[in-house]
């Protein structure tokens, strides 16, 4: 492994801020690695750096999930029915990085349209967990998690609408932050579930999370209608210890489903919290074990129409053997969509048509509020809310590919938050063996907070990272 | 739960084409999952108001002013089919 | 029962507005502009682009609202509308459904059931099978219109015939235009009407089956459409049959109207709250900005001018909702307003005659010119005949009137004996006629007037030459024996 590969994006960008380490040279090393990866984590890698940005950001390179539209440079959102689309356009988000100085590296695997949990929903083909390459990275941003983990790149664009960034960073043993839904402009992002889609860093520790954070919030963005000003900067984390602070643990998120090895590493962390300082009481969210429920009728629902306008008209794929309008659209839609796409739509057209809209979508909107309710009750008297990121450790390839539900089990713990808009931060806390398996596996800790609190979350996590002291370097060899 | 000439129905509002395998395939997979999203039907929600949007923004307006619009060699550039200039598609009136 | 059966008329109004950018980017809007060159990410519906309202089409939407009485909503939402069709680019259009920005409110005695706002499909025309993509049938679609803010207004059914409709129409169109807030142009298409006709056993509560006939591009066309459709609707009911729901097309060429979506499936537009956009919460200064922008309406000008100035209605009405005119005539009465009815006639005939329909703010003509003019009618200083003549110099060189006759000569005679020596000298150059009169052939009087005023060059006035011709042959004038 390259030296320069060895340090942090943080310790990179100090270095190239010190004049000690040429950015370029730092480029072509994740360049070169990222262009002979092994785990089809990548859709796209660039031939060379671009110009210098002198920034914050220190000229660290950047993967991109797929999803995020880069101007001239292939933007799929992981589906056959975009294929060979080049946007003319660059998403803010990706734009306001670049200007801080994180050139666009690479464009990460995906679920297709964020559709899953494993990323063997990508018509560009599943992504290997650099951890067991028989294993799934998670999803949907599961290739930009196994980069960063098998560290082909220093630092990765996430998406997460149901979990999409925390579940794969818990798989691969690192760092994702979802914020605050409206802190990071989704102008650029293709949709999903327009009210859920986040943005967020997955990144080796949190100090490098914090640090591409700090750069993709600030003013609120004028081209996207729900993007809100961040109040104040994202400090780079400092705390040492978790003295003062109040943690609550829901009994409705820890219980039946969850492995019994990540329940073990789970409540490790929690001992290690106590020691710390932390508090730590069991909460209450008595509607926490309906929002998958929920989450399952307003995402299909929202996702119906936002992949509507894939109809062979103006960008993408188009059946070629359709002569009249209607088998224009149908075949274009049944050739260019993946199964599980195909499943989501149809779920959602069902939930908003005639005279299912009042108890499917109607409803999940009225469970989406008592959610919310839960959260903001708790937050009266906790600080942050623990939970593990996911119910279990990376599975194999196919393992739930044949039962839809299964699959959707994975986002258990984390819909809960993307229901509320509250920002929730997975850091590694721990290996633990797979049901029936021996090899262990990372496990995930969630920590969720109020909306905005992503100061504290990131500070929380970096005492806890520090006492845990998490070693996923074997995989980035 | 669903039958398949639901799924007909809908796949037609969604402008998917679904073969009678498809179909089939399709109506058991949704009337698994719609199983477990009709927990949702169990819940007392008399009284609770919907929430669309978890941001509490109002009028996120934009002053009346021109912004460049693209060129048309890139509007053009990625369509199926291109006729004079416009997306040719099959006449919705054949 | 043909007598029996009373038309019920709704219409359903779409209103492109006057805004510099789209309603969801800042495209500028054209018209006639080359295909496709007046588009963006965000109104191509390209993959991540999100809408932004425009703030101007939410102001122009509450002046529209302010002026058709209607309530403006304290908070409004946009939906999404689904469907796929090639002229709508992200296969849902967004318009407002529940919520919308306005609702009630009333115009000449038809209510407003709601106002809101949406966006405009795109262009798609139709070129048949040009062969150069597998010979079938192609349709070709330009971006450009697609995103225009519209206005959708929606009447109760309140109109009971198709000359009804017609007016209702003229009068909301004008009232927009005086808002500024559309072109109003129906060849454009900046104002399109859908009509909703059923028809109903007159004084019944019950309403019939209602149709939905779609884009009459003309006042004419929508008078006419309308009227077809009642008697197609007439002709079904007579014979015992049923109205079918369905939206139909009027070809004003043929007079047929055809059914326009027989073969598709009934519709289900799955609405649900556009994600992408936060609500409208119309604050107080958003109001006060419509209240201050809001100028007289039509309706009211004309009501003013009847009331304050004793316009006939008919005049009243044609000056009001020609706010062109209306503005000329307000001008010409601060130059002169001693002849409030006659300046108004002289506007609204004379004028308007001699500019063939041209705004006369951008004429040759100055309202007080015009105003001088008219004074000097009234105060027969001048004759109509001359006055004429004068106006036409004024139209087609300008100047003032005052200098005009003078250069010319119009000067009305008001030398009676002059005038009487000239009528002498014609009567008795013409016996045969004076003799006719005599006799009591009042016709042939004309033959004796013609002389006089040609000799006159007009400047006599008619009614004084009359009375004068009567004296020279020793009748009793009309106005005498009245
Ligand atoms: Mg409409
Ligand atoms: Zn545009």
């Amino acid at each position: 492994m390259s030296e320069l590969v060895r340090l942090s994006a943080a310790q990179a960008a100090a270095a190239v801020g010190a004049g000690e380490l040429d950015p370029l040279a730092l480029f072509e090393a994740y360049r070169a690695r990222a262009a002979a990866d092994q785990l089809n984590a990548f859709t796209w890698v660039a031939e060379g750096a671009p110009a210098p940005v002198a920034g914050p950001l220190g000229g660290v390179p950047l993967a991109v999930k797929d999803l995020f539209c880069t101007e001239g440079v292939p933007s799929q959102s992981g589906s056959r029915i975009l294929e060979g689309y080049r946007p003319p356009y660059t998403a803010t988000v990706v734009e306001r990085l670049a200007r801080a100085g994180a050139p666009l590296l690479a464009k990460t695997n995906q679920d297709e349209f964020a559709m899953g949990s494993s990323t063997e929903n990508s018509a560009f083909g599943p992504v290997r967990n650099p951890w067991d390459h028989g294993r799934v990275p998670g999803g949907s941003s599961g290739g930009s998690a196994a980069a960063v983990a098998a560290g082909l790149a220093p630092w990765a664009l996430g998406t997460d609408t149901g979990g999409s960034i925390r579940q794969p960073a818990a798989l691969c043993g690192i760092v994702g932050l979802k914020p605050t839904y409206g802190a990071v402009s989704r102008y650029g992002m293709i949709a999903f579930a327009s009210s859920l889609d986040q943005a967020g860093p997955l990144a080796r520790d949190v100090t490098d999370a914090a640090l591409l954070y700090s750069q993709m919030v600030g003013e609120r963005d004028p081209c996207d209608s729900t993007s809100l000003t961040f109040p104040g900067p994202i400090e780079l984390p400092q705390r040492a210890d978790l003295r003062g602070l109040r943690l609550g643990v829901p009994a409705e998120l820890t219980g039946e489903g969850i492995e019994p090895g990540v329940l073990e590493v789970f409540e490790a962390a929690i001992q290690l919290a106590r020691s710390l300082g932390a508090t730590v009481e069991p909460c209450a969210l008595p509607h926490a074990p309906h929002a998958l429920a929920a989450y399952y009728v307003l995402a299909p629902a929202e996702a119906s129409s936002n992949l509507a306008r894939f109809d062979g008209v103006r960008y993408g794929y188009r059946a070629s053997d359709a002569d009249d309008l209607l088998a224009m659209y149908t075949r274009t839609r049944h050739d260019g969509f993946g199964a599980e796409v195909k499943r989501r739509i149809m779920l959602g057209t069902y939930a908003l048509s005639s005279g299912y809209y009042d108890a499917y979508y109607g409803r999940a909107q009225r469970v989406r509020t008592k959610i919310a309710e839960d959260f903001a009750a708790a937050f009266e008297r906790f600080d942050f809310i623990v939970t593990p990121t996911a119910p279990g450790v990376a599975f194999e390839f196919g393992a739930k590919t044949a039962d839809p539900f299964a699959m959707y089990l994975n986002d258990f713990c984390t819909v809960p938050m993307s229901l509320a808009g509250i920002p929730a931060i997975s850091i590694p806390c721990g290996l633990a063996p797979p049901p029936g398996g021996e090899r262990p596996l990372p496990v995930g800790l969630q920590l969720a907070g109020p909306p905005f609190s992503e100061n504290g979350l990131l500070a929380a996590s970096f005492a806890l990272e520090a006492a845990l002291a998490f070693d996923g370097s074997a995989v980035r060899a | 739960m669903i039958g398949r000439d639901e799924v007909r129905h809908v796949a037609r509002l969604a402008r998917l084409e679904l073969s009678d395998e498809e179909v089939d395939r399709m109506a058991v997979e949704l009337a698994g999952v719609l199983e477990h999203i009709s927990t949702i039907g169990e819940l007392d929600l008399d009284g609770v108001a919907p929430t669309s949007h978890v941001v509490a923004v109002e009028n996120a307006l934009r002053p009346d002013e021109p912004r460049p619009s693209l060129a048309r060699e890139r509007v053009l550039a990625g369509a199926p089919a291109v006729v004079d200039d416009g997306f040719a598609v099959p006449s919705p009136q054949a | 029962m043909s007598s029996a059966l009373e038309p019920v008329i709704g219409l359903e109004i779409h209103v492109q507005l006057a805004t510099a950018t789209k309603l969801f980017c800042g495209c500028e809007l054209s018209f006639g502009a080359p295909a496709n060159t007046h588009t963006c990410a965000v109104c191509l519906g390209l993959p991540g682009a999100l809408p932004v309202v425009n703030a101007r089409a939410i102001h122009f939407g509450l002046m529209i609202g302010m002026a058709l009485g209607c309530e403006i909503a304290p908070r409004s939402i946009f939906h999404r509308k689904n469907y796929f069709y090639p002229d709508l680019p992200k296969g849902y259009q967004i318009s407002q459904y529940d919520e919308p920005l306005c609702r009630g409110g009333e115009l000449a005695g038809v209510r407003i059931h709601r106002v809101h706002l949406e966006e405009d499909a795109a262009k798609l025309v139709h070129i048949g099978a040009s062969g150069r993509i597998h010979g079938s049938e192609q349709s070709l679609v330009d971006f450009n219109r697609g995103g225009t803010p519209l206005v959708e207004i929606v009447t109760e059914p309140d109109v009971h015939s198709p000359a009804q409709a017609r007016e209702w129409l003229e009068l909301l169109r004008v009232t927009l235009r005086v808002l500024g807030v559309s072109d109003v142009n129906m060849d454009e298409g900046s104002l399109r009407a859908d009509a909703n006709v059923s028809l109903r056993a007159a004084g019944s509560e019950q309403l019939g089956t209602k149709t939905e006939l779609k884009n009459m591009n003309s006042f004419r066309f929508l008078e006419r459409g309308v009227a077809a459709e009642i008697e197609r609707q007439r002709a079904i009911l007579e014979a015992g049959e049923e109205v079918v729901q369905e939206t139909l097309h009027f070809d004003p060429s043929s007079g047929a109207i055809s059914s326009l979506r027989s073969k598709e499936e009934a519709h289900d537009y799955r609405y649900f709250p556009e994600p992408d956009l936060v609500p409208i919460a119309t604050t107080e200064a958003m109001l006060d900005a419509a209240r201050t922008a809001m100028p007289e309406l039509p309706a009211a000008r004309a009501e003013r001018f009847e009331r304050e100035l004793g316009l006939g209605a008919e005049r009243a009405r044609q000056l009001a909702f020609r706010a062109e005119l209306g503005d000329f005539y307000e001008r010409a009465l601060a130059a002169d307003a001693a002849h409030p009815r006659r300046l108004a006639d002289w506007v609204g005939g004379e004028l308007v005659g001699a500019l063939a329909d041209e705004d006369p703010a951008a004429s040759t003509v100055s309202p007080a010119a015009l105003a001088a003019l008219v004074a000097m009618v009234a105060e027969r200083t001048l004759t109509v005949t001359a006055a004429r003549e004068v106006l036409g110099v004024l139209v087609a060189d300008g100047g003032d009137p005052g200098q005009i006759v003078a250069a010319r000569g119009l000067e009305a005679i008001d030398d009676e004996a002059g005038l009487a020596a000239i009528v002498a000298r014609v009567v008795a150059g013409d016996p045969q006629a004076a003799e006719q009169v005599r006799a009591g052939n009042a016709k042939a009087i004309g033959a004796l007037i013609g002389p006089v005023m040609r000799e006159t060059r007009g400047r006599a006035d008619g009614a004084e030459v009359t009375r004068l011709i009567h004296a020279a042959l020793g009748l009793q004038s009309a106005d005498d024996q009245a």
